[in-house]
C-alpha cells in the first residue's frame, strides 16, 4: 500500500476516525460515557435521526431537499395516537370505526407517505423548489396537526404502544431494530437496485439522466414519498416513547436530520453520498450531544459546538475533494 | 492589399494566434480595421471568428503576435479594460439582466450617482430616454429586461454598447434576433455611427446584409486568415468559396455499402419553439433513413439541426407535430424512454452536460440507459453489468485503467465512446449523433469516424448532426442541409461538396 492509497482510504474513512476519536477522548473525560447503559442510550436517542435522515438522504442524493419532515413526524404521530384511542366516528352514519394497534402505525406511516407524496407532485408537476415546496409542507403538516390535537397531546396510549418505543427484544432497544432495519433495507436500495442507481443519476446530472430515458417525475416523487414514510415512522416511535403524542413534536428535525446528511459526507448538490455515511453523522451529532451532556456544557454552547462541528465536516469534505 | 488605402488602420491585428491546450484556434492572422467603415468578418462554425473578437475585446489575454491600436500595442486586462479604450463588444448571447430595467441595464457598472452617493434616477432615465429614442424605440426605460421582445433586447443591448462611446464596434451576429424593420433600423444606426468615424466589426451569416451595409470583408477559414478585400466587386460564390475552400486534410471516407430496408421515416416533422409558440425551431422537415446509412445533417448554428434530433427522441412532445415511422409503422413518441423503447438512441451535443454523470464510473455510465437488462425485479446484477461494460471496452478500444474508474478522469474521445457504448448497450435501430466529435483531439475523430461506420455496416440507421463540413462529407451517404429551420437541401454523397452544402446552408428566407 503506498502512501496515496493510504491517503485515499483515510480520506473514506474520516467520519469513523472522528467517531473513535470523539469516544476516545469522551471516555477520558467522563466515567459514565463508556457504560452499555449509556451506549444504549445514545442509540435509543439517535434511532429517530436516523430513520428520518435515511430518507432525507434519499432526496439529497437527488439534489433536493425535504423540510417537511418534523412536521410530517408530528402530523403521523398525532394521527395514529388519535386513531388507536379514540377511532373514528362519523356521526352522520352513527357509526364508529375503532383501530388495533396495527391499524393505527399503518395509519399513521401511511399519512407520511401521502404527505411525502404530495411534496413530491409538487417539486415534480408544479416545478416548485424543493426547499419551498417542502418549506410549504412544514407550515401545512404543523397546522393539520394543531387542528387535529386542538393543540393538546394525546396521552395514555397503552402497553402495546408503548412497547414500539420502550421495549427491548433479545437485548436490543425496539427503535433500535426498526432503524436499523431502515438502514439495512436503504442501504440495499441504494446499491443494488435500478432505483438506487436512478437516484444517484437524476442527482448527478439530471439532463444525462433524463437523455437516458430514466423517469425523473417517478422517481422523484417515489423518494419523497419514502422520505415520507420514515418520518411517519419516526413520528410513531416518538409518540410510543413519550405514551403520548404531541402537537409540536419533532420541532427542528429537520435541521438535526440535513445535519446528520451533510456531516455524513453527502454533497448537497446530490448524485454522492452513502447511506453509511450518513449513519455515522447521526452518530457523531448523537455522541456529540451526548457527550457534552455528560460534560455538563450548558445547552447553549451545545448548540454553538454543534454548528462548528457542521461547517468543520462540510469544510474537511471540500478540501478532499478538490485533492480527489 | 490595401496598400492604397491612406487611411490608418484604427484596430490592427498582427500575426496574432491564439492555442487551447495545443490545439490552434487561430494561426498567424493578421487583420485592419479602419474608421468610419464597417468590415465583415466571415467564416464557417469553428473558423475562429469569435475568438479573434475575443482577444480584441480583452477576453483572451494569453495569445501570440500583437494587437495595435492607434498605433500603439495594446494588452487588455480585461472586457472593462478594453471598452473605456473604446473597443466594444454587443455579444451574440445577450449580457442583460433580465430582472434589472432598461435604464440600470444601461448603466449597470457605470452608474450616475447625486451628491449624497445615491443613485440619479432622473438623470439616468432622462439619458437613456434620449439613448431609445435615437434608436426609435419608443419604451419606457424602467421597463424590465424580461419584458421586452429579444429583438428589443437586441436595440438595449446596442444602445448599451453607443453609452460607451465606442470607437471601435463590434457586432456578433447583431441581426440573427431582430425583426427586418429593425435590421433596416439597426443599418441606419450603423451608416449614422460610420459617419461619426466609429469603426464597425459586423459579424454575420446573412451574406445578402453584407453587401448592404460592409464595406470591406475578412474571411477566416480554419483559424486563418483567407482572404479579404472591398465589398463592392466581391460576389456571393466568391466569398463562400473563400469560407469553404479548404485542402481535403481529412481523408476519412466512409465505405459505401448496400443499404437495407427503411429503418425510420419522417414525414412534416415540426417543433415549436416552447417560449413562442409561433416561431418554430423545425419546420416541416421531412426525410427518410435506410439500415446501414448515415444521414448527415449540416448547417449553421441555430439552424434547427440539434432540434429535429431532440424532436424526434422524444424531448419535447407537446410541441412537436409530425409523423414518424420505425421500419414502416408509425408511432407516437411522447416521452425519451418511449423513443428508446422504440430503438433510438441520442448520444447528445455536450457529452459532459448531457451525455455523463461525471460522478459515476464507467461501468454505471455505460448500462444507464439499459438497467433493466443487467437487472431483475429492481435488483442489480453487477457481475452481469460489468460483463456488459467489458464488452464494449473490448469492441470499441476505450481506453480505461479499470472499467470501474471514474469517467470524469477519462480522455474526451474515450468518453464519448462511452456515451455510445451506452447507446449500443440498449442495441437501438436508429442512433442519432449530435456533434460526435467536438471537442476530441484528430487521432480520436479517426476511431470515432470508423466505430460510426463499423455501426452503419451493422445495419443501425444513423443520424449525424455536424458544424464541420468535412465531417458530415466523410461520414455521410446522405446529406439534409437546413436553414432558418427549413429542410434547404437534401444531397447524395456522390453530388455533395462543401460549396453546395453552403449554398443551401446560407439560403435565406425570401
Amino acid at each position: 500500500m503506498n502512501t496515496q492509497q493510504i491517503k485515499q482510504y483515510l480520506i473514506r474513512s474520516q467520519s469513523i476516525i472522528a467517531l473513535l476519536l470523539m469516544c476516545i477522548v469522551l471516555s477520558f473525560l467522563s466515567d459514565s460515557f463508556l457504560s452499555s447503559e449509556n451506549a444504549w442510550n445514545v442509540m435509543r436517542q439517535i434511532s429517530v435521526n436516523v430513520i428520518i435522515s435515511v430518507g432525507m438522504t434519499l432526496v439529497i442524493l437527488t439534489g433536493g431537499i425535504d423540510l417537511s419532515v418534523g412536521s410530517i413526524l408530528a402530523l403521523s404521530g398525532a394521527l395514529s395516537a388519535g386513531m388507536l384511542k379514540f377511532g373514528t366516528e362519523i356521526t352522520d352514519m352513527n357509526l364508529f370505526i375503532g383501530f388495533s394497534l396495527v391499524g393505527a402505525l399503518i395509519g399513521g406511516t401511511l399519512s407520511g407517505t401521502l404527505l411525502g407524496w404530495f411534496n413530491g407532485l409538487t417539486i415534480t408537476r408544479f416545478k416548485v423548489p424543493p426547499f419551498v415546496a417542502t418549506l410549504a409542507m412544514l407550515t401545512i403538516a404543523r397546522g393539520l396537526t394543531m387542528l387535529l390535537t386542538g393543540g393538546f397531546p394525546i396521552t395514555s396510549l397503552g402497553d402495546q404502544m408503548a412497547f414500539i418505543g420502550t421495549g427491548w427484544f433479545l437485548g436490543i432497544p425496539m427503535p433500535v431494530w426498526i432503524s436499523a432495519m431502515i438502514v439495512v433495507a436503504a442501504i440495499v436500495l441504494t446499491k443494488k437496485t435500478t432505483l438506487g442507481r436512478h437516484i444517484y443519476a437524476i442527482g448527478g446530472n439530471e439532463t444525462a439522466a433524463a437523455l437516458s430515458g430514466i423517469k425523473i417525475r417517478k422517481v422523484k416523487m417515489t423518494v419523497y414519498a419514502i422520505a415520507g414514510a420514515l418520518a411517519g415512522i419516526g413520528g410513531i416511535i416518538v409518540t410510543s416513547r413519550l405514551d403520548s403524542a404531541q402537537p409540536n413534536a419533532g420541532f427542528g428535525f429537520e435541521l438535526d436530520s440535513i445535519a446528520a446528511v451533510v456531516i455524513g459526507g453527502t454533497s448537497l448538490s446530490g448524485g454522492k453520498g452513502t447511506i453509511m455515511g450518513t449513519v455515522q453523522g447521526a452518530l457523531i451529532i448523537g455522541i456529540l450531544n451526548n457527550g457534552l451532556v455528560l460534560l455538563n456544557v450548558s445547552p447553549f454552547w451545545q448548540q454553538v459546538i454543534k454548528g462548528f462541528v457542521i461547517l468543520l465536516a462540510v469544510v474537511i469534505e471540500k478540501i478532499n475533494s478538490r485533492e480527489e | 492589399m490595401d496598400k492604397e488605402n491612406q487611411i490608418t488602420p484604427l484596430l490592427e491585428i498582427k500575426n496574432v494566434s491564439k492555442d487551447f491546450s495545443g490545439v490552434y484556434a487561430l494561426k498567424n492572422v493578421e487583420l485592419q480595421i479602419y474608421p468610419g467603415e464597417v468590415t465583415a468578418i466571415i467564416g464557417e462554425n469553428g473558423a475562429g471568428k469569435s475568438t479573434l473578437m475575443k482577444i480584441v475585446s480583452g477576453v483572451h489575454k494569453q495569445y501570440e503576435g500583437r494587437v495595435l491600436l492607434n498605433g500603439e500595442e495594446i494588452n487588455f486586462k480585461n472586457p472593462k479594460d478594453a471598452a473605456e479604450k473604446g473597443i466594444v463588444i454587443i455579444h451574440q448571447e445577450l449580457n442583460l439582466i433580465p430582472y434589472l430595467s432598461i435604464t440600470e441595464n444601461l448603466f449597470l457598472g457605470k452608474e450616475i450617482t447625486n451628491r449624497a452617493g445615491l443613485l440619479d434616477y432622473p438623470k439616468m432615465n432622462k439619458k437613456a430616454r434620449e439613448l431609445l429614442a435615437r434608436l426609435q424605440l419608443d419604451i419606457n426605460p424602467s421597463t424590465t429586461l424580461n419584458q421586452l421582445r429579444v429583438g428589443h433586447q437586441q436595440i438595449v443591448e446596442i444602445a448599451k454598447a453607443l453609452l460607451m462611446e465606442s470607437k471601435v464596434l463590434i457586432m456578433d451576429e447583431p441581426s440573427s434576433a431582430i425583426s427586418d424593420n429593425e435590421v433596416k433600423l439597426l443599418f441606419e444606426i450603423i451608416r449614422d455611427l460610420k459617419s461619426k468615424g466609429v469603426a464597425i466589426v459586423y459579424i454575420s451569416h446573412k451574406i445578402n446584409e453584407l453587401f448592404e451595409i460592409a464595406d470591406r470583408f475578412a474571411v477566416l477559414r480554419d483559424g486563418k486568415n483567407a482572404g479579404s478585400g472591398s465589398m463592392e466587386g466581391a460576389t456571393r460564390d466568391q466569398l463562400i468559396k473563400m469560407m469553404v475552400g479548404r485542402d481535403l486534410r481529412d481523408s476519412f471516407r466512409k465505405d459505401e455499402i448496400m443499404h437495407g430496408e427503411e429503418v425510420l421515416r419522417v414525414e412534416n416533422l415540426s417543433f415549436q419553439n416552447p417560449e413562442n409558440r409561433r416561431d418554430f425551431l423545425v419546420h416541416d422537415v421531412s426525410f427518410s433513413l435506410h439500415k446501414g446509412e448515415v444521414l448527415g445533417i449540416a448547417g449553421l448554428m441555430g439552424a434547427g439541426r440539434t432540434e429535429v434530433l431532440e424532436a424526434i427522441f422524444g424531448l419535447f412532445p407537446k410541441y412537436v407535430s409530425g409523423k414518424i415511422f420505425i421500419e414502416g409503422k408509425e408511432v407516437q413518441i411522447k416521452s425519451i424512454s418511449e423513443a428508446i423503447a422504440a430503438g433510438i438512441g441520442l448520444v447528445p451535443e455536450d457529452r459532459k452536460l448531457q451525455g455523463l454523470i461525471l460522478s459515476m464510473n464507467v461501468v454505471m455510465n455505460s448500462t444507464l440507459a439499459n438497467l433493466k437488462h443487467v437487472s431483475r425485479y429492481g435488483f442489480l446484477n453487477k457481475k452481469k453489468e460489468e460483463e456488459v461494460c467489458s464488452s464494449y471496452i473490448n469492441k470499441m478500444k476505450i481506453k480505461v485503467a479499470s472499467p470501474k474508474m471514474g469517467v470524469q478522469k477519462l480522455s474526451g474521445g474515450n468518453q464519448q465512446k462511452v456515451v455510445i457504448a451506452k447507446w449500443l448497450a440498449t442495441h437501438p435501430k436508429i442512433l442519432l449523433l449530435d456533434e460526435p466529435t467536438r471537442g476530441i483531439d484528430i487521432g480520436a475523430k479517426a476511431e470515432i469516424y470508423n466505430l460510426i461506420g463499423e455501426l452503419a455496416a451493422r445495419g443501425i440507421g444513423i443520424v449525424v448532426v455536424s458544424s464541420e463540413l468535412p465531417e458530415i462529407l466523410a461520414l455521410s451517404d446522405k446529406i439534409l442541409v437546413l436553414s432558418e429551420s427549413k429542410l434547404t437541401a437534401t444531397l447524395s454523397r456522390n453530388e455533395a461538396g462543401e460549396e453546395e452544402i453552403m449554398q443551401a446552408a446560407l439560403m435565406e428566407k425570401e
